[in-house]
């Protein structure tokens, strides 16, 4: 659930990366003073990894991952030790229950006060206990469309999805978890379930959209509807915020039968080796500066609660970015898989993609 | 003997570039592809391309490289027989042109076909001002292939370019003098002994067509799902190594059989010849 832009920005951003790892070189993840840190791809403002640097003169060696499933590869190869990550809800589910978490030390960070209630509430379905995390941002997934090409009555359902009158203008997202959520929400499911039957009518389901979809895309599905190659996509909020920057005809909605809430956070892993520096880090994504300045650089749903006063009503009012309580309350969190229904469904959409 | 010595010297680095960069990653993979995540001894991995999904996806890769390569040729021939008989001095600056394209980032290509086959791309847009109907390319089988022609027309262009400039001007001359008419002299002069660039060309597109998957990721829409899709995502998406390396090895195979039959081909047309 990461933030996109034009690939410029992207070859800028990768561009800026290696420079600021490069700080932190030589024998890199033992230095002593060098803080290792992962994060999705362009999640964070430029600016704000300058300054932390300055203000606590911990050097970062800061790296980026593209999907849930290659920061779990990366980390799990274990060749650098990372010392804090952000990653997805049920990607730390996976990794508490495997026992890499090491809990936070709350009292060491004078800026949590400043993160909503409510997020740290929802983060329960990860982290129950409340030990592990701290929320960085969140947003939900849904259907950005074009208002020339369709009404607000029939986004307002994940079956216009399946309508054949718009074949091949309809956009799905190249995500398993995503996709299958908004299949067994058509289905009445619940976007958790582990039910092999339902399961296998998820992926026919799936199968029989397949005709009628453009193209399964994740990167390109804002500039995709920016252009207006398509008339609907299913994305995430962010990506759907980006896309109305750049074209007024477009609009995002949360189908009436509910959706997928997800909170990306940070947490320490076990192979943390400056624990402290990892505090300075998680606390200083908190402070109020900072969270504005990634906020606006990311456009997803900001968890602290300082950000607001620095934006105009515009903004704030806008429930695509700030989910209303409304639309919160018909989304949810993803669980994590189990291995064996992990390898299930990643037969099952290798099975669609083939289909 | 310090001529050997100072040759083989000289390769060293190349030697050294093989061993870490080919060998021994070939090594890795076998190892991977012969055992299960437990670290156990198995063949399933080879097995594995027995699969439905996978089987499909290799019979796609089959078709679209195929599909690509005779493409390339029907082309690419004409090109370089059109290059090869220029009555211009400098041959070079036209290869030097066909050569350009390949400057410019390979993905940098690919994405402007992505805006020339969208929906609301070039190619639509260029066809409903004239009043035809628009198409539906982009994110299918069709742009996929396209993409590769696109991609590897290169790469037979000059094989075959190359080969045509050995030929000998005084054989073809020769045939005409005996009373052969252009197209028997074409047929039976040029194009036998132009084979080996021919093949080469065959092989230098069908072989990189049969195992990319960038091309179909980029212009396939995550709806073409080619044998290099497959392997891909099981390293990534599947984190399954030992699968991805398995079914790697079976590609190889077809990589390594398709080769060998394009070698058998162009010996038995040499030996023909001396006959």
């Amino acid at each position: 659930m990461k933030k996109k832009f034009m690939s410029l920005l992207s070859v800028l951003v990768f561009g800026i990366t290696p420079i600021l790892s490069f700080t932190g070189c030589g024998s890199d993840a033992d230095a002593t003073d060098t803080l290792v840190v992962l994060n999705y791809g362009k999640y964070i403002e430029a600016d704000v990894l300058k300054r932390f640097q300055k203000e606590t003169g911990i050097k970062v060696k800061y790296e980026e991952y593209e999907s849930v499933e290659d920061m779990y590869a990366k980390y799990k190869a274990g060749s650098i030790n990372y010392d804090v990550i952000c990653t997805s809800d049920y990607m730390i589910e996976t990794l508490r229950q495997e026992g890499e978490l090491i809990p936070v030390d709350y009292n060491s960070l004078p800026n949590y006060k400043n993160i909503n209630p409510d997020i740290i509430e929802a983060s329960a379905a990860f982290d129950p206990s409340h030990k592990y995390t701290v929320p960085y941002f969140y947003g939900t997934v849904g259907i950005l469309y074009n208002t020339n090409m369709v009404d607000e009555d029939t986004v307002s359902s994940w079956d216009c999805l399946w309508n054949p009158e718009y074949k091949n203008r309809i956009v799905m997202i190249n995500s398993q978890r995503d996709a299958f959520m908004v299949a067994q929400k058509k289905l009445g499911y619940d976007i958790n379930t582990t039910d092999k039957l339902e399961l296998e009518n998820t992926y026919k389901l799936l199968c029989d959209e397949k005709k009628y979809v453009y193209a399964y895309l994740q990167d390109e599905t804002y500039e995709c509807m920016i252009s207006e190659d398509a008339a609907m996509a299913v994305c995430y909020s962010g990506e759907a915020a980006m896309g109305m920057e750049y074209n007024d005809d477009l609009d995002y909605i949360v189908p009436n039968e509910g959706g997928n809430l997800w909170i990306d956070s940070w947490f320490v892993p076990r192979t943390c080796k400056h624990y402290d520096a990892a505090m300075k880090w998680i606390d200083f994504m908190c402070e109020e500066k900072a969270a504005t300045e990634n906020f606006e650089y990311v456009w997803y749903a900001t968890p602290n609660t300082k950000v607001a006063q620095h934006e105009d009503e515009k903004t704030l009012a806008d429930e695509t970015v700030f989910p209303t309580k409304e639309t919160l309350g018909r989304c949810k969190l993803y669980e994590a898989y189990d291995k064996e229904t992990l390898d299930y469904t990643t037969t099952l959409w290798k099975k669609l993609k083939a289909y | 003997m310090i001529n050997r010595f100072r040759t083989s010297f000289l390769a060293a680095p190349y030697a050294v570039w093989v061993l870490i960069c080919t060998i021994l990653p070939l090594f890795y993979i076998l190892g991977y592809a012969l055992t299960n995540d437990a670290g156990g001894f198995t063949l399933s991995n080879l097995f594995a391309i027995t699969d439905a999904v996978h089987l499909k996806s290799l019979w796609l890769s089959i078709e679209v490289a195929f599909v690509t390569t005779i493409i390339c040729l029907i082309i690419a021939y004409p090109v370089a027989l059109i290059l090869h008989n220029l009555k211009i001095s400098n041959k070079g600056f036209v290869v030097f042109l066909f050569i350009l394209p390949m400057w410019m980032n390979f993905m940098l290509r690919i994405l402007a076909w992505q805006i020339i086959l969208s929906n609301n791309g070039i190619l639509n847009s260029i066809l409903s001002a004239i009043g035809l109907p628009t198409v539906h390319i982009l994110y299918t089988k069709t742009a996929v292939t396209l993409g590769m022609v696109y991609d590897f027309l290169p790469y037979m262009i000059l094989p075959i370019y190359n080969a045509l400039s050995k030929i000998n001007d005084q054989v073809v001359e020769a045939a005409a003098d005996l009373g052969a008419n252009w197209w028997t002299t074409f047929i039976k002069i040029t194009v036998p002994l132009s084979k080996d660039g021919i093949i080469s060309g065959i092989i230098m597109v069908f072989v990189p067509a049969l195992s990319s998957f960038v091309v179909s990721n980029l212009l396939g829409g995550g709806k073409v799902l080619l044998i290099g899709n497959v392997i891909e995502q099981e390293f990534t998406l599947a984190r399954n190594w030992n699968l991805g390396s398995g079914l790697s090895i079976i590609l190889m195979i077809f990589v390594l059989l398709s080769m060998s039959i394009m070698n058998k081909v162009d010996e038995s047309e040499n030996g023909g010849m001396l006959v």
